[in-house]
């Protein structure tokens, strides 16, 4: 308590005059702390395992000279924390180190991959809150109507199947039946010279789909019951009453007030997106993270499989970061809360 | 109405678990006997749902990867009941120091997970069943405990709770006689949805290669097996099985909560 008293003292000044900035430095402070505890944790997993990396690498056969040399080689012999610090500095200077399998650097082998599933990530992720906003609002004006049972039933069927078999289905119906579209592989949107929009897109119009019917389902039932929430409140009523239509009432009140608790899932929802992400991209055998980080582990090389979840974990961690901050945007009560607290 | 989604969702997660079951004493054939000159027979007789690459069954490994889906299901939810609810009540009846860190170190593990925990494990330990479900059982943890903090909470706020106070009544007693109870209906909405979730994610494990090992059928693994081209129905089957069984908890889920306690609403 006296902590926060304290720090309520020096804010004090800051917050009487931009009573966001509180909350703003606050939730920086936070995901600072969140970076620092799960890299930590990352890191200890993979540098606490059972097996020690320089003899596996060596094999059975291996003296325990040898197997010291490639140790004090790789830094292996220094202490855990001073390891761990330089991982760290070189992950936020973008340095993953070098693979101790393949003695490539790992930062190299992330980033062309990297673009892949921002893609497919940025893509799905607002294509997956537009179909969930309208199919949850009319699913929540619908509520006691046939077609709002309809569409709450087939969100349900969405919720239950795994993105990986949602993305077997439309391999199946449009590549395999149809022929419409490929159904794996990948090719790059700047490929050489040109801009090679035809092939990028036939190749990433299915993979997209699979996550955006997943996610999209997940979200628009959270849509649904805010907005059912929204329908049963008085302010909704006193609008119908004076006179505005279904419609007019829901957009003009029922979207932000459903917007605060939709941020907080989305956040929350972005990081079994991105686990979803790695099993379509095994479906489709895109060349992204989740394929290079599966390689990695069947080739049990453990720096790429830290630098990969590391880049993931700061990726779901970052997307919270956003969506916290207009969760400040879009709720004026939290802004003020700096005032009030 | 309430009552017919919870008599849907328990008779198809009944139907999981039977089906478990039966495959201990009874399938239709041999789930590993390889009968190469069967190779992708058509669905049919005898092999009603067919037979996959290497002339083995399909409906006998999917009674028997129905055994994996409960296996994985009741120990993982039941593992992170039984670490995250008392830890959640902890949280939720001290408001001090160690009932922050709790709830803030649940936060930071929700940003791991189940599938990066387990490719993490995988990577550390070499895959199989246990690092799937350790890694599920982890990822769920949090889940536990956000939700018997906040129903600890509300509880907490209660009358007969200061009640108790007043009358001398120990904390552990308050928690284990007032609070236990009152929030236990929650507690069991909560598992019948971790369920759902802890199946999704072993198929996706398996279906990655990183869970049972490729002796032992799950339907994730079917999945992956399946040639999307010669024999499409080898991939579909088992892929409905999983919806199937994630979608009886789910409903299961639903249902319970809207019957159990009207005043709840739905949050999902």
């Amino acid at each position: 308590m006296t902590e926060a008293a304290e720090e309520k003292g020096a804010d004090v000044a800051v917050a009487r005059r931009r009573p966001w900035v509180r909350s703003v430095l606050r939730r920086l402070v936070v995901f600072a702390v969140t970076v620092l505890v799960a890299s930590f944790l990352v890191f200890l997993l993979v540098a606490l395992l059972p097996g020690d990396v320089a003899r596996a690498t060596l094999g059975l056969g291996a003296s325990d000279d040898q197997v010291e040399a490639l140790r004090s080689q790789w830094g292996l012999d220094r202490p855990l924390l001073l390891r761990y610090a330089e991982w760290l500095g070189g992950f936020l200077t973008g340095d993953l180190g070098q693979s101790y399998v393949t003695g490539e650097s790992v930062s190299s082998q992330v980033a062309p991959r990297l673009a892949v599933t921002a893609w497919l990530v940025g893509l799905s992720t607002p294509l997956a809150l537009i179909v969930a906003l309208v199919t949850g609002v009319i699913a929540a004006v619908g509520r006691r109507r046939w077609w709002g049972a309809v569409i709450s039933g087939v969100s349900h069927l969405g919720l239950a199947i795994p993105a990986f078999f949602a993305a077997t289905l439309l391999v199946l119906v449009f590549a395999v039946a149809l022929g419409w579209l490929p159904a794996t592989g990948y090719e790059p949107l700047f490929a050489g010279r040109g801009v090679d929009l035809a092939g990028w897109a036939s190749h990433l119009v299915l993979p997209v789909a699979a996550i955006v019917i997943v996610q999209g389902s997940l979200l628009a039932r959270y849509v649904r019951s805010s907005f059912i929430d929204v329908l049963t409140e008085d302010y909704y009523r006193t609008a119908r009453a004076v006179g505005w239509t279904r419609w007019r009432a829901v957009f003009r009140h029922g979207l932000r007030n459903a917007a605060t608790s939709l941020a907080t899932v989305v956040g929350l929802q972005l990081a079994s997106l991105l686990v979803g992400v790695i099993l379509v991209e095994q479906v489709f055998a895109l060349p992204g993270l989740g394929s290079l980080l599966i390689r990695a582990v069947s080739g049990k090389d453990l720096l790429v499989v830290q630098g990969v979840v590391m880049v993931l974990v700061v990726a779901v961690l970052l997307i919270n970061l956003i969506v916290d901050l207009a969760y400040l945007a879009i709720d004026p009560r939290l802004r003020r809360q700096g005032e009030t607290a | 109405m309430k009552k017919f989604t919870v008599i849907a969702g328990s008779a198809m997660t009944a139907l999981v678990l039977l089906a478990a079951l039966v495959s201990f004493v009874w399938t239709p054939f041999d789930p590993s006997l390889v009968d190469s000159a069967n190779r992708f027979a058509p669905l049919g007789w005898p092999h009603v749902l067919g037979t996959d690459a290497m002339g083995i069954d399909t409906a006998s490994r999917l009674l028997v990867g129905a055994r994996t889906v409960v296996f994985v299901g009741v120990v993982s939810v039941e593992g992170a009941a039984v670490v995250g609810i008392p830890l959640g009540l902890f949280a939720g009846m001290r408001h001090g120091w160690w009932g922050e860190a709790i709830s803030r170190a649940g936060d930071i593990l929700f940003a791991l997970p189940a599938l990066l925990l387990a490719i993490l494990l995988a990577a550390a330990v070499g895959a199989s069943v246990v690092t799937a479900m350790l890694a599920i059982a982890i990822a769920t943890v949090p889940v536990f405990i956000r939700m018997a903090r906040a129903a600890t909470l509300t509880v907490m706020e209660l009358d007969y709770i200061d009640a108790a106070r007043v009358a001398g009544t120990s904390e552990p007693v308050i928690a284990l006689r007032h609070v236990v109870p009152n929030i236990a209906p929650l507690i069991g909405v909560q598992a019948a949805v971790s369920f759902g979730m802890a199946i999704l994610a072993e198929a996706g494990l398996s279906y990655l290669g990183l869970s049972a090992s490729s002796s032992t059928p799950t339907w994730g693994r079917m999945m992956r097996d399946a040639n999307l081209f010669t024999a499409p129905a080898q991939a579909v089957i088992p892929g409905c099985a999983i919806a199937f069984a994630v979608m009886g908890f789910n409903v299961l889920g639903d249902g319970l909560r809207d019957y159990l306690d009207p005043r709840l609403k739905e949050v999902r």
